[in-house]
């Protein structure tokens, strides 16, 4: 598609992409490299990083491989943010589809619903989702998608309510196609692409999310996760501070992986010059 | 006049979103594995059900649903939060005491992201597709992927830790007793890193959004017209494109309120402050529903008011918003 | 002489379709006359006008040539220079009032504004100056246009603004681009008149960019022939329009519609109606107002004839139109498509009869879906009622070439094709239903005038061929004198007049019609040239 091939000329989608396959490269080979449960006691605590070749990256402040824990930890964020991203974008466009479709009443209310999940704080309730229901890793990935979807949905809405009077779309109509097909073949496959994009901020506020949930200790902890180690790297900040230091730089990595591709792709799909004759 | 109508409308359409987010509360309350009296029981080490049942009674907690969404709905219109179990006090109470600290955090950095963020996306929209647009843009970028709590964290280790300029955490200095212009001074230096970690993701985000506006509205039709007229460029910037490319910026504004509640949870937590985001913290770690609840009620109601005004400030610079009916 | 432009050639950037906007251009206006630009997208009329001014978009740079302006070259001058010229010794006006104002300032202020950067007058004089010029625009309280919004003032009030803002310093040249294309043909003839005094009264030199050739013989002094960047021919407005040399020139002149219909064959005096409009009204909620959009509107369509629905925006006709196709309901009256009332039919009952009415849309752009082949979209109405594909298709393939398209073709996307093809499409999605009626809304408002001519004889043909009955929607009297046989003019959602298309264009009777028949641009010259 012509949209594949201006990605692979923007310099941020390719800086982007190159950073995500080395984050994925470190999904994929966790198993392999570190056969041990990177949450079990492997040696002394507080090791420095380069000092015992069995440690490459050190201990943490229990006697756990930091280096282990980053690379299963990516597991953790990569599975999470996908998983919540699909439940937002799933419902996200649901919701914004059918509001911006069939209008009045239906637009009225849907959007009342939106409002309200969009007035409390996504974190916050992100909180008060996790005393109800618990964060065992599965249920924190539907809870944040739970609490991500509204902007999806008004993304969506958006484009449904310019396509819906499109003429190509009252063409349709003029024709008897029924409300089903103009929505699912005519208008969704238009609406789509800003969505898609949108979905990469999704995703990179997803990773976020839950690793500030574990960074306050509130994650799931029998699961190696970034934010775990933040919070462990916490208590030695003064003494140790590669076991805070170096999994926010692989989180910031990944997130500007994420957020490149995603600006690759908003600048792959919209047009530039505006010419006139 | 206008504005006045549109306060009006504003606050009407504002009532059911509230309702809803009661409604949806107290769903959520219902789905909660044990109630306020259970923790009041587990406290008091008893497993006297007849008491439990005498107990709900009091506190409204028994009867049908409808009977409890009824007394819920009825508290909270009293402004009666509940009680907390942990704290010993009316969950308001607690709340209102943390709250000035957040407010203080919120302001002091939605100010500074939206000043700094202009400037610096000004410069990056003037010299767009130049070196100190890419170098800005990236450095946008890369704050904006940065996780708050481990800037806030780095920013201790380097400026308490390392270089010892200013302090770790806390909003005073607790050992020295300071009053009047000494204690605004102290309460204003312990405020300056979380102010900048949890401004930071903002600031990436106004920077990149007053860019692509300002952007957006050079390509407008009336900016030709501007220069059309002999108007030099700096002149059609601030006077044309600017209060145009507000608009967005504007709106941008009362949708971060939100998400920088709940930042504050975060870097409040981090720098040890007495503020509502660290009471939400510790309402989850002690499973005190009450209050976590109330911090839910409260938050809806500053984001309300944020947008509120948010709204009114819109309305003021753009003369084509009407109310609609 | 107030300009002169010698050897202009402008270059466009990199990925654009073509390599010049403008190719080695000589023009020069006078001090006291109007020169009229003409001609169709893609001629760089544009370009050429926002070059004199130098105010070309990133990319646009001119690459050879001069400009001369008051005995300086305009391309040698700094740029602090220029900007004392622009606003005060060059006037500009553009194409779009709504756009083209700063929607938040007040138009008195954007005016002064012009006043503040040339001048040292002082504030209360400038004021003073401002609602002066209003009034000479003929607004009727310059007071209170001064004091207001763009958005508070109609499309015509907002360009007589636009013109007091060019003309405040009483420049020596005024550069009209497209002016009043985007107005409604009444407003139009109002702004050209204004044009027309303005010019007289201050002496100056007007360069006139349109596309319309009955405007250019409306003003004209002289006039400029443009097309894909070059100069084609230029001359007298007397001699361009009564002999053009030029092939080009003739071919856009012929294309023009003109105001007397084209003699046909009688109409059938006993077609029976197929189409009966009777006492329709809807309203619609705008912004805590009803707004009427039809009242009481009663109309006929005999079988086998057009009849074109006129009126300006705001008329309704296109609320009518989609009220006939049930893409709108009305609120009371009712519709009949040989003899059957489609307004009180359910859902279920309208989808039998869908075929019955189709529509051919107005913006080639927006009509097509961008995602789906061309083949498949005028096949999706057949297949949706049930036909086969091994049936559908061949009949696909021959109402291309009904519609003058290479069957072939059908495996092509729509951004493949121009305007005026995708319109041709667009007629054969709505013939694949076989339908009564065609109901074209607009259908060649949208396309240049040599495609447009195209497209009316194309629609023409297929309605005799097919024995189609056509209710044609447009704002322009001169493309419904070439088509219609009968002519119905609406006005704030009623009709004011209704007859043959000859009786109704040449001897309107409504004074309404008479003043939208009087504001035709170039009428007197169409009358003077049509045998």
């Amino acid at each position: 598609m012509a949209v594949l091939k201006s990605l692979a000329r923007s310099p941020s989608a390719i800086i982007g992409a190159a950073l995500l396959l080395l984050i994925l490269a470190m999904a994929a080979s966790a198993g392999w490299l570190f056969p041990n449960d990177p949450l079990s006691l492997a040696g002394r605590p507080l090791q420095a990083p380069f000092a015992n070749p069995r440690f490459p990256l050190g201990t943490d402040s229990v006697g756990r491989n930091v280096a282990a824990q980053l690379f299963y930890g990516a597991r953790t964020s990569l599975l999470i943010g996908l998983i919540s991203t699909i439940v937002a974008i799933v419902i996200g466009i649901v919701v914004g589809a059918l509001a911006g479709f069939y209008g009045r009443w239906i637009d009225t209310a849907l959007m009342r619903v939106t409002e309200a999940f969009q007035t409390v704080p996504s974190f916050i309730l992100l909180l008060l989702l996790v005393v109800i229901f618990g964060s065992h890793i599965g249920t924190l990935a539907l809870t944040i998608g739970v609490v991500s979807w509204t902007a999806p949905a008004r993304l969506t809405r958006a484009e449904f309510l310019t396509l819906r009077n499109r003429e190509f779309v009252q063409a349709c109509r003029g024709l008897g196609m029924p409300n089903w097909r103009i929505i699912f073949f005519e208008i969704l496959p238009n609406a789509l692409p800003p969505v898609i994009v949108y979905a990469s901020v999704v995703m990179a506020f997803s990773i976020l999310l839950e690793s500030a949930l574990a960074f306050l200790g509130l994650s799931d902890p029998n699961v190696a996760s970034w934010g775990n180690l933040i919070a462990d790297g916490r208590r030695v900040l003064r003494t140790a501070a590669y076991v805070a230091t170096l999994p926010g730089l692989v989180i910031l990595i990944t997130v500007l992986s994420i957020s490149l591709i995603g600006q690759g792709l908003n600048d792959a799909m919209n047009p530039r010059l505006r010419r006139k004759d | 006049m206008r504005i006045l109508r549109l306060a009006l409308y504003r606050l009407a359409v504002s009532l059911p979103c509230m309702l809803i987010i009661l409604l949806g509360l107290f769903l959520l309350l219902q789905l909660a594995p044990g109630d306020a009296v259970d923790a009041l029981m587990g406290q008091m080490g008893s497993s006297d059900t007849a008491l439990a049942e005498t107990l709900r009674q009091q506190y409204g907690l028994g009867g049908g649903v409808a009977t409890r969404l009824a007394v819920y709905l009825l508290n909270v219109l009293r402004l009666d939060l509940g009680f907390s179990v942990a704290y010993n006090q009316p969950v308001l109470t607690v709340i209102l005491q943390r709250l000035p600290v957040t407010l203080l955090l919120m302001i002091s950095a939605l100010s500074f992201a939206f000043a700094a963020g202009m400037v610096v996306g000004l410069l990056a929209a003037r010299r767009v597709n130049r070196w100190p647009d890419t170098l800005i843009s990236m450095l946008a970028l890369i704050f904006y992927a940065t996780p708050s709590f481990w800037i806030g964290l780095m920013g201790i280790l380097v400026f308490a830790v390392k270089l010892n300029w200013l302090p770790s955490g806390g909003i005073n200095d607790l050992s020295a007793d300071y009053s009047g212009v000494r204690l605004v001074l102290d309460t204003a230096v312990h405020l300056i890193l979380p102010t900048m970690t949890l401004a930071l993701i903002y600031f990436a985000i106004y920077v990149r959004i007053t860019r692509a506006s300002m952007l957006e509205v050079m390509t407008l039709d009336f900016i030709r017209t501007a220069r059309a007229k002999g108007l030099k460029e700096g002149a059609v910037l601030v006077r044309h494109a600017l209060r145009n490319a507000l608009l967005p910026m504007v709106t941008i504004l009362g949708l971060q309120a939100g998400g920088m509640l709940g930042g504050a949870v975060v870097v409040e937590s981090v720098f040890t402050l007495p503020g509502l985001g660290r009471l939400a913290h510790e309402a989850v770690i002690q499973r005190d529903l009450n209050m976590l609840l109330g911090i839910v009620f409260m938050s809806s109601l500053l984001v309300i008011a944020i947008n509120f005004i948010v709204d009114l400030v819109y309305a003021r610079i753009d003369p084509r918003i009407e109310a609609n009916g | 002489m107030a300009l002169s432009i010698e050897n202009l050639s402008v270059r466009l950037p990199r990925h654009a379709d073509r390599e010049y906007a403008v190719r080695d251009l000589s023009l020069d206006v006078g001090d006291n006359e109007i020169v009229c630009v003409v001609g169709e997208s893609g001629s760089g009329k544009s370009i050429m006008a926002s070059s004199i001014l130098r105010l070309l978009p990133e990319g646009v740079t001119p690459e050879a040539g001069r400009i001369l302006f008051e005995g300086e070259n305009l391309f040698g001058l700094p740029l602090d220079a220029m900007r004392g010229i622009r606003g005060a010794r060059i006037g500009m006006i553009f194409q779009d009032p709504m756009t083209a104002l700063n929607p938040l300032h007040r138009v008195g202020d954007q005016i002064a504004e012009t006043f503040r950067l040339h001048t040292s007058l002082p504030p209360a004089e400038v004021r003073a100056r401002v609602i002066d010029l209003l009034g000479q625009m003929h607004l009727p309280d310059p007071a209170r246009a001064a004091r207001a919004y763009p958005h508070e003032l109609s499309g015509g009030q907002r360009q007589r603004a636009m013109i007091a803002m060019a003309l405040a310093l009483e420049p020596k040249l005024l550069i009209a681009d497209e002016p009043t294309t985007a107005l409604d043909v009444t407003t139009q003839a109002q702004i050209l008149s204004l044009i027309r005094e303005l010019q007289q009264r201050n002496r100056m030199g007007v360069l006139f960019i349109t596309h319309d050739f009955g405007v250019v013989a409306e003003i004209a002094t002289r006039i400029a022939v443009m097309r894909h960047g070059v100069l084609v021919e230029e001359g007298s407005a007397a001699k361009v329009l009564e002999a053009p040399e030029h092939p080009y020139t003739r071919e856009l002149i012929a294309a023009v519609p003109s105001l007397k219909p084209p003699s046909k064959e009688p109409l059938q005096p006993l077609g029976q109606s197929v189409l009966s409009i009777v006492n329709v009204s809807k309203t619609y909620r705008q912004k805590g107002r009803d707004v009427a959009a039809l009242k009481n509107v009663t109309l006929a369509l005999r079988r086998g004839s057009t009849l074109g629905i006129v009126g300006e925006s705001g008329s309704g006709k296109s609320t009518l139109a989609r009220c006939i196709v049930r893409l709108l309901t009305t609120d009371s009256g009712a519709i009949e498509v040989d003899g059957a009332n489609i307004t009180a039919m359910t859902r279920v009952e309208w989808r039998k009869n869908v075929r019955r009415v189709q529509m051919v849309f107005q913006d080639p752009y927006a009509s097509l879906n961008p995602r789906r082949k061309v083949g498949d979209l005028v096949a999706q109405g057949p297949l949706i009622h049930g036909a086969k594909a091994a049936d559908v298709y061949p009949r696909v393939r021959d109402l291309f070439a009904l519609v003058g398209l290479d069957p072939a073709a059908v495996d092509r996307y729509p951004h493949e094709f121009s305007g005026g093809q995708r319109q041709r499409i667009g007629l054969a999605r709505a013939l694949a239903m076989e339908p009564d009626i065609l109901v074209a809304d607009e259908p060649v408002s949208a396309l240049d005038v040599s495609v447009q001519a195209q497209v009316l004889t194309l629609i023409a043909d297929i309605q005799r061929k097919l024995g189609l009955s056509v209710v044609f929607i447009t704002h322009d009297l001169r493309v419904a004198a070439q088509i219609c046989d009968r002519v119905a003019i609406m006005q704030g959602g009623q009709v004011v007049e209704e007859g043959m298309a000859a009786d109704v264009l040449v001897a309107p009777k409504h004074p309404y019609s008479q003043a939208l028949v009087a504001a035709v641009p170039g009428r007197k010259w169409h009358a003077a040239t049509d045998v």
